[in-house]
Formats: structure tokens, sequence, C-alpha cells
């Protein structure tokens, strides 16, 4: 029997919650939920400084989740961790829920920005991390971006803004799940992430998306970064971990039945225990 | 209140000087003020905020929506900024960032429209924003301002920045006609009574607000009194002096700088309408886009003057005593 550490216990609890949560509304941006789900699982697994308790704490890190669609995933990591009941999953994107489909600052606990506008977090990121630093603090401030985000011109903006102001406490993912709404990137308009982000002054490369340890090791790289903000793209898969997602191409919002979220939670137990969580044996 | 007869007389001090003294008292009286930029900081006068506080100065180039998220993002660790640009980037360039990141988010961020109208003179209809309050009126929350003069803007700029939320404040950059006395006092969404009348109101904002005056002074050599209000906040109106002013006077002529579509002429039609429906006009600029001319030709180009608000004086008191 696989030994399952606490990280990867953590990023398969938030896929489970995550489709037990989309299943209860009926439908939810699945894709680009489940392929941020380990580097949330990272994050709130022990690299964020923060207290579930406490979460306008002043000293904490912050995060940004600039793919604000992806709410659900987040709220599945926050309530996993104590920053609210469990049982506020019930009610995501239901009538008069505090976890809303977009993520919002003034509905949810530990959330640090309201975001659904790409493009706009990244800014709100720098913004955040320039006022850390006026205010003599360490705390870092991470951003989740989607690649299909990237083509939004205000990204790159805020990247031009951020290298300028070097705001080494920036760090941002790309989740590289090749896919957005109406197909792939590279057939909508595409390009290297890495690439582009070498280009614009910051300290950039790629990861396998869901190798926590490679995850955690880049994050403690960026962190000793002196001179610029750093991107970690995450080579990921849209829906990875989540079969009923991983059949369908266009799953970035998907009605979900009863019947295919127990199948996705039942397989992603089988792949624990089989040792090939999170993609299964054909990645 | 105002001498019954109006003399216009420009201040000595462009506005966009007084703005800028305002600013460094706001940022004076608290640490939390910040200045951001959008390479028009020599256009619209916070140079001298930059050199007194460079430490709390950013120009963060020519990216207007960036500028936007990322003051929001300062709000969030507690910073009050103030963002400058045109009136037409302020608004256009930034209506969403300025919806999500900053009034859907529920944060603390101040917006200047520089150039606001026809005091874009010269730099043309590209520049020139007679829709910035329409296109920022029906986003929740946000107040909108304009100053009338530069003893307004020193007064009114410091209590914004104690005031918690969105704000946009459009206001030219040049000298404008001088209005108040020194030491006046002014209440964010209360409109200022400027003149005491009983045939007509005049509600008028921004450089409208002195022709509405000298309009008045005409109008009273023929025998008819206007009641003349600054409507300095578009929004939220000052909708309970409004239609008070509109069921005394029995009438009402709306007076701004703006397009008679989305500005102060719509929210008093709407107010009015709906609490008080009398003969009204709305002087402004009839749904056309700016042109190059120095700030008179367009005044006149645009019918923005005394004596168009006078033609419709008469044009709604006409129609009242048709009734």
């Amino acid at each position: 029997m696989t030994q399952i550490d606490v990280k990867t216990r953590l990023s398969a609890d938030i896929r489970i919650s995550t489709i037990r949560a989309l299943e209860r509304a009926g439908f939810g941006h699945i894709g680009g939920s489940m392929s941020i789900a380990d580097v949330l699982a990272v994050l709130y697994g022990g690299e964020m400084r923060v207290r579930p308790q406490e979460p306008d704490w002043p000293e904490r890190d912050y995060l940004v989740l600039s793919k604000g669609h992806c709410g659900p995933a987040l709220y599945a990591a926050l309530a996993l961790k104590g920053y609210f009941p469990m049982d506020w999953l019930d009610t995501v994107n239901q009538p008069g829920t505090r976890l809303p489909s977009h993520c919002d600052r003034l509905k949810t606990p530990g959330i640090d920005m309201t975001t659904g506008s790409l493009g706009q977090g990244i800014s709100a990121a720098a913004g955040i991390a320039l006022g850390l630093r006026l205010q003599g603090k360490d705390s870092r401030v991470f951003c989740i971006l989607g690649d299909g985000e990237l083509q939004e011109g205000q990204v790159w903006e805020a990247a031009a803004a951020a290298e300028h102001r070097k705001l080494n406490r920036l760090i941002a993912f790309v989740d590289e799940n090749k896919r957005q709404l109406d197909g792939y990137v590279a057939d909508i308009c595409g390009g290297d992430p890495v690439e582009k982000f070498r280009a614009f002054g910051w300290n950039a490369l790629r990861v396998c998306g869901w190798d926590l340890a490679a995850i955690s090791r880049e994050i403690h790289v960026a962190s000793e970064q002196s001179n610029a903000p750093s991107v970690i793209v995450l080579e990921t898969i849209k829906g990875i971990g989540c079969s009923f997602a991983e059949r369908e191409l266009a799953n970035h919002y998907m009605v979900i039945s009863k019947q295919m979220a127990d199948e996705a939670v039942a397989e992603i137990e089988r792949r624990l225990l089989a040792g090939v969580y999170p993609a299964g044996e054909g990645a | 209140m105002t001498d019954r007869f109006f003399q216009a007389q420009p201040d000595k001090q462009d506005m966009r000087d007084a703005y800028c003294d305002a600013l460094l008292a706001a940022a004076e009286q608290n640490e939390r003020v910040l200045s951001l930029n959008c390479d028009l900081s020599g256009s619209l006068g916070t140079g001298r905020f930059c050199a007194q506080f460079p430490e709390r100065s950013f120009n963060l180039g020519i990216m207007e929506a960036n500028a936007c998220s990322m003051a929001a993002g300062l709000s969030v660790t507690g910073y009050v900024p103030f963002v400058h640009s045109f009136a037409v980037f302020s608004s256009r360039r930034m209506a969403d960032q300025i919806f999500l990141s900053c009034a859907y988010a529920g944060l603390n961020v101040k917006i200047i429209g520089g150039d606001a109208g026809v005091s874009a003179a010269v730099n043309g209809g590209t520049h020139m924003a007679f829709e910035d309050l329409g296109v920022l009126r029906s986003i929740v929350g946000l107040r909108l301002f304009e100053p009338t003069d530069n003893v307004m803007v020193k007064a009114l700029i410091p209590q914004l920045a104690t005031q918690y939320g969105v704000d946009y404040i459009r206001m030219p950059r040049r000298s404008v006609v001088k209005i108040y006395d020194e030491g006046e006092r002014f209440t964010p969404g209360e409109a200022k009574l400027l003149r005491e009348g009983s045939d007509v109101t005049i509600i008028a904002s921004g450089v409208l607000v002195s022709e509405a005056l000298l309009a008045a002074n005409a109008l009273a050599e023929t025998g008819i009194e206007a009641r003349v209000l600054d409507c300095f906040t578009i929004q939220p109106l000052d909708t309970k002096c409004v239609v008070e002013s509109a069921r005394t006077t029995g009438c009402v002529v709306t007076a701004e700088n703006h397009n008679i579509i989305g500005g102060l002429g719509s929210a008093v039609a709407e107010a009015l309408g709906e609490f008080a429906p009398v003969p009204m006009e709305r002087v402004g600029v009839k749904n056309a886009f700016g042109e190059v001319g120095s700030q008179n030709y367009l005044m006149d180009r645009f019918n923005l003057r005394a004596k168009d608000i006078c033609g419709a004086a008469r044009r709604v008191i006409a129609r009242k005593n048709e009734r």
C-alpha cells in the first residue's frame, strides 16, 4: 500500500471537496479548478504564512486567484484548512452563498482580492506587494493566473510594472492547462509563458504542475530572489484528477451529476492507493 | 451664497495647482495617501507632490488599467491611492477596473479625471470627455464629483481622502472662475445654493456654474429670479435639494460640461421624473463628439454659455405658465 503524504492527501481532498461542491450546485468550472488543486495544496499545506482563525492577520502571505472563476477549488482549500465550516461548501453558487462562482473578498474569509475579470488580479497582486513593501513587511504575494488569461493585455502591463519596481515578493503561477473556454490556447492565441515572462525580466521556469515537491522547491527559490518577481509555470492538464472532466475536451464548465461525482471521487481514491494520483495510469 | 450680481473673475492659480495643494494637504493629514500617475503628472500638476513625497508617489507609466487595479491592491493593504489621468482614460480605459477591482471589491480608491469636457481644448475630440460621468454613473456605490473652483477643490479633496469608498473626481487643469470665498465649507453629496429665486431653478456643475450665475444676472434684468444650485456631487445626487427646488420654482434647467446623456442633466431628469415632474431643459453637449479649439471657442460651439442657459430658462418658464 502506498504511503500518502499530507500534501498529497490535501490535494486529493481539495479535488474531492470541489467536485462535491460543484455536484451539489449541479454545474461549475471543473476543468480549471482541478488543475490548480495541487498548487493550492502546496500553498495551504504549509508554504503560505497564514492563520486560518485570523484571515486578516496583517503579517500573512497573500493569495490572489486571478483566474477567479476557479474560486471553488480555493474555497475547498480554505474550508479544509479551517477558514470556515466545511458545510459552507454545500452552498457554492447557491443563492445567498458566501462562496460565489468568482472570488469575492467581501464574502469569503481568506479571500484577499475580488477577481473575475481576467487580467486584473495580477495588477492587484502587484499593488498588494508594493503596499507591503512600503510597510516594510516581508510577506509574499502569490497570484495564480490561467494560461488563457495571459491573452489579456493587462497581464503584461502588470508584468512590466512589477519588474520595473522589482517586486521580488510577488510570486505568480501560470496554470498552463493548455485549454480555454473555446478550445486550445495554442489555436486561439498561444505562446510560451516562460519565454514571455523572461522577456519581461521575470524569473521564470516551468515545473510539472502536480509535482508537489517541485512546486515547493521553486517557491523557495523564488522567495530568495531579490531583484525581480518570479513566475512558476505549472504544466498541468485541464480537469486532471477528475475522471469525467479528463474524458471531456470541453471541460471548462460542466454540468455535474451525482453519479459522475461518485465515480470521480472513487477514482481519486483508487489512484491514490495505486500510486498513480492524480493523473492516472495514462499520464 | 455669492454676490447678487455675479462677476466672473478667473482665479490666479491654475486648478491643477490648487488640486496639488489639496492633495499635499490630504497627504500631510494622512500618511496613507499615495499619488499614482500614468505619465501625466506634468499635465495634471502632481509633480510637486512627487517632489515633496517621492516615496509616496508612483509614476506607473502609460497603463491606466494596471494603475487602477494596482491602486486597488494598495487599498487592500490600507493605503488611500489617488490615481491620475485624463478624464477620457480615467473613465473609458479604467471602467472595468473601477467596477471590479475597486467598487465591487469594496476598496478605497480615488480616481482623478483631468481635462474634463471642453477643458481638453486643443487636445481635441479624442481627449474630450463628454461621456465619463455616463460611463461611470451606473456603477454601484461610486461617488462622482466635479469641483467648481480652487476653494472647493482644496476643501473637498482632503475630505474625500478621509471617506472610505471609490470616488471619481473630474476637473479642468487651467484657471477657472472663482466662485467661493476662502473658508467656504462643502459637504459631499449636498448641492450648494448660490442664489435664491422663485421663477426657475438652474442646476449647474463645473465650468457651467459661472455661466449659470451670469445667466441669473441677465434674467434678473428682465424680472426673472433664478435659483442657482452648484451640484458638484453628481452622484449620489442631492435629490432632496433638487426636488424641493423644482417644487419651489416649478421648472428646472441643468447646465453641464458633458453630454446631456448620462451626466448631471440625466441624473436630475431621473429625480424629477420620479418625484417632481416639472418642465425642464438640459444645457450641455447635445450628443456630439468634441473637437479641437480653445475652451472659449468650444463653449460657444457647444452652446454652453449663459445665453444658452437664459434661453432654456425662458422656455421652461413659458411651459410652466402654459400649465
